[in-house]
């Protein structure tokens, strides 16, 4: 049973202003098959508790740990942290010229895996996975997401998080820029990824349309970098249509 | 980085250039609109006498990119113009010999538009002479390896008669301060490829002129190679002399810390039907890694029906360096099939590399794998498969070799 912990995490960046304190002490456990969503108001560092995850060099870990089976994730670098089982879906896709989709998919799984996939196997698992994601043939040519549209590139995301198999995957604002249809087809390849491999989840979104697709267990505020309530996804509900004003008063008194 | 764009129509065509742009960070697309004109490609001065140029300034058309006071004694001294050690295997239908500059093919496929070229066509002794006949493929590695630190003139011919085929690659290694003139001449409906590698030492500096004439319905790929080497600068210029002539002109260029590779591509439709195509592409990694590209595209008044692309591409893999990206069409016909270029400079930058490895994949395999995509398109097409494998390997140690790697994105 894989657990993902996150203890008191600290995190800033650097700014031309000096040092801004984004995250101050995020307590989460996630453990495997669980759908934790985190909702919160814009700037209040959900991304970058996503980022930091995943090990970006721009965010700085003042303090705290996060632990993926008890092994420390902080001291990993980006790439072991992928391999380890860590997946991030991210908000804005980065594009990588030169580089097509297929030879992308067939570096990283074999990079993921250890191994070169059997050829033929996986030549039919991307079709597949194409194919139920409604992407078209040809973006397995095209370099990655390269001209992409929005939707396009999200789905590329989880393209990639069905074939790659991670142990815990942050999918950061992954509905946003997507209409109801694309919604409705991510989410279940979302929830086709956690039914194959029982993987735990950390949803971002702003709002709870996609929690009619893919059904969080447990729904967390984020507010000011940390996480200021938690509960079922009645809280969602309830964040819906109270919005985070409730979250944010004391703040504007101090 | 700079991509200034020049177009020059003279007189309106009555179908407009149709140009493209695509990927990349600094992409262009031209107009019609509000370029300066530059004087017509195939008027500018030439002769073979040395003395007849003006000392270079450096603000020369032809030199205004390149770092001129670091070779004045090609531009300016006096070059060793005798015969230097060759090395090449004997293939039936491929002769190799060096002959006297009364040679007949001598000065039919150019003349030299700028001093350094001059002086080595005033000095040369004798041309190493590579000619192909026979109609089946074959392939011919001549190799170079010992030309010494001091200024040289060369002066080689590349013949391919009527109706031949083949492969000639022209491998350059070794120390060099090497001036010199290439001619290839394609008799009417040969198949010529000629593959220039430049693997020279660090500190060689290599200024060349290939002049090609293309007969009727010839084809000549012409490929350009150039990974080491101080100052290497290697332009092709390129006559489609007879109807139906064909040319595919690539170049691959990958540019370390203080290394100035350059190529001037100048291609000049002068028969009806020709056809061209110019693929370049350049990787650049390092401190004061520079490199040039100017493609010229003059499609003559005779060159009704033909189809010119010329597009380069430049991948910029750190801080520091610096790709310079000119495109021009010169088209002084109305009846042309089509004729466009594209231009782009992108970056591989640190959120690339961070998206890569959010993958698992190392960095290392993460620039591997982004410099083999972009390099992949004009290697798959030099049509040597020994070759080609080499200089993938080659491409991907010089990679890992580069002293300037950006610090490994590391958390914490
Ligand atoms: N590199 C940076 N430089 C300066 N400020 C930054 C940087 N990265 C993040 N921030 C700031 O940190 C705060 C949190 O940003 P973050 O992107 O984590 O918010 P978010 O909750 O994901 O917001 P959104 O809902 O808009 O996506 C914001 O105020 C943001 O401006
Ligand atoms: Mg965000």
């Amino acid at each position: 049973m894989s657990v993902l912990e996150i203890k008191d995490l600290h995190v800033s960046v650097q700014t031309d202003q000096g040092v801004k304190q984004i995250l101050n002490g995020v307590n989460l456990t996630i453990n495997e098959g669980e759908i934790h969503a985190i909702m919160g108001p814009n700037g209040s560092g959900k991304s970058t508790l996503a980022y930091t995850i995943a090990g970006h060099p721009k965010y700085h870990v003042e303090g705290g740990s996060i632990l993926l089976d008890g092994a420390e994730v902080l001291t990993m670098t980006v790439d072991q942290r992928a391999r380890a089982g860590l997946f991030l879906a991210m908000q804005y896709p980065v594009e990588i010229p030169g580089v097509t989709v297929t030879n992308f998919l067939r570096t990283a799984k074999t990079a993921i895996d250890g191994e070169a996939p059997a050829i033929r196997t996986w030549i039919k698992d991307v079709r597949g996975a194409m194919t139920n994601l409604r992407m078209d043939k040809s973006f397995a040519e095209r370099n990655v997401n390269e001209g992409f549209s929005g939707g396009e590139k999200k789905r590329n995301e989880i393209l990639q998080l069905e074939l790659l198999k991670p142990k815990f995957a942050v999918l950061d604002e992954t509905d946003s820029g997507l209409d109801v249809d694309a919604l409705k087809i991510v989410s279940e390849g979302v929830n086709r990824a956690k039914e194959n491999t029982g993987l735990g989840l950390l949803l971002i979104t702003h709002y709870t349309r996609i929690l009619r697709y893919i059904h969080p267990d447990f729904v967390h505020v984020f507010v000011n970098g940390r996480i200021a309530e938690q509960g079922g996804p009645e809280l969602a509900d309830r964040l819906e249509d109270e919005g985070y004003d409730r979250f944010l008063v004391p703040e504007i008194v101090n | 980085m700079s991509a200034v764009p020049t177009l020059k129509t003279t007189p309106a065509p009555t179908a407009p250039p149709e140009s493209t742009t695509q990927h990349g960070n600094k992409a262009h697309t031209d107009g019609r609109f509000g370029y300066v004109p530059v004087q017509t490609r195939s008027d500018r001065f030439k002769s073979v006498n040395v003395a007849d140029f003006d000392a270079v300034t450096g603000r020369e058309a032809v030199w205004k990119l390149s770092p001129v006071a670091k070779f004045t004694d090609l531009t300016a001294g006096e070059l060793d113009g005798s015969v230097y050690p060759i090395s090449s295997d004997p293939v039936d239908g491929v002769t190799v010999d060096w002959v006297d500059r009364s040679d007949a093919r001598i000065g039919t496929a150019g003349t030299p538009e700028e001093r350094a070229a001059a002086n080595a066509w005033s000095t040369f002794e004798k041309a190493l002479a590579i000619t192909v006949s026979g109609e089946e493929a074959k392939e011919i590695t001549v190799t170079r390896a010992d030309l010494g630190a001091s200024p040289r003139a060369a002066h080689v011919i590349i013949e391919a008669k009527p109706f031949s085929q083949a492969t000639v690659i022209l491998q350059n290694t070794g120390d060099a301060r090497l001036s010199e003139n290439v001619e290839i001449i394609l008799g009417e409906s040969s198949n010529l490829t000629v593959v220039s590698v430049q693997e020279w030492n660090t500190g060689a500096v290599h200024l060349t002129n290939h002049f090609a004439s293309v007969g009727k319905d010839a084809r000549l790929k012409h490929v350009v190679v150039s990974l080491g080497g101080s100052i290497v600068r290697v332009n092709p210029s390129v006559r489609l002399a007879g109807s139906g002539s064909d040319t595919l002109l690539l170049g691959l260029y990958f540019a370390d810390a203080g290394q100035h590779l350059e190529q001037q591509v100048y291609v000049f439709h002068d028969a009806p039907h020709s056809r061209s195509r110019v693929t370049y592409k350049g990787a650049l990694q390092g401190q004061d890694a520079r490199t040039v590209w100017i493609g010229d595209v003059l499609i003559g008044n005779k060159a009704a029906g033909t189809d010119s692309y010329e597009q380069n591409r430049n991948l910029v893999l750190s801080e520091g360096t610096r790709a310079d990206s000119i495109p021009n069409l010169e088209i002084e016909t109305g009846d042309i099939v089509g004729a466009g270029h594209a231009s782009a400079t992108g970056r591989f930058d640190d959120e690339q590399l961070f998206y890569l490895q959010s993958r698992g994949i190392t960095e290392e395999e993460a620039r591997r794998l982004v410099v083999r995509g972009f390099l992949t398109e004009v290697i798959q097409q030099i049509g040597s498969p020994t070759l080609e494998a080499r200089l993938q390997e080659t491409i991907e140690a010089e990679l890992l070799s580069s002293a300037s790697l950006p610090a490994a994105v590391e958390a914490r």
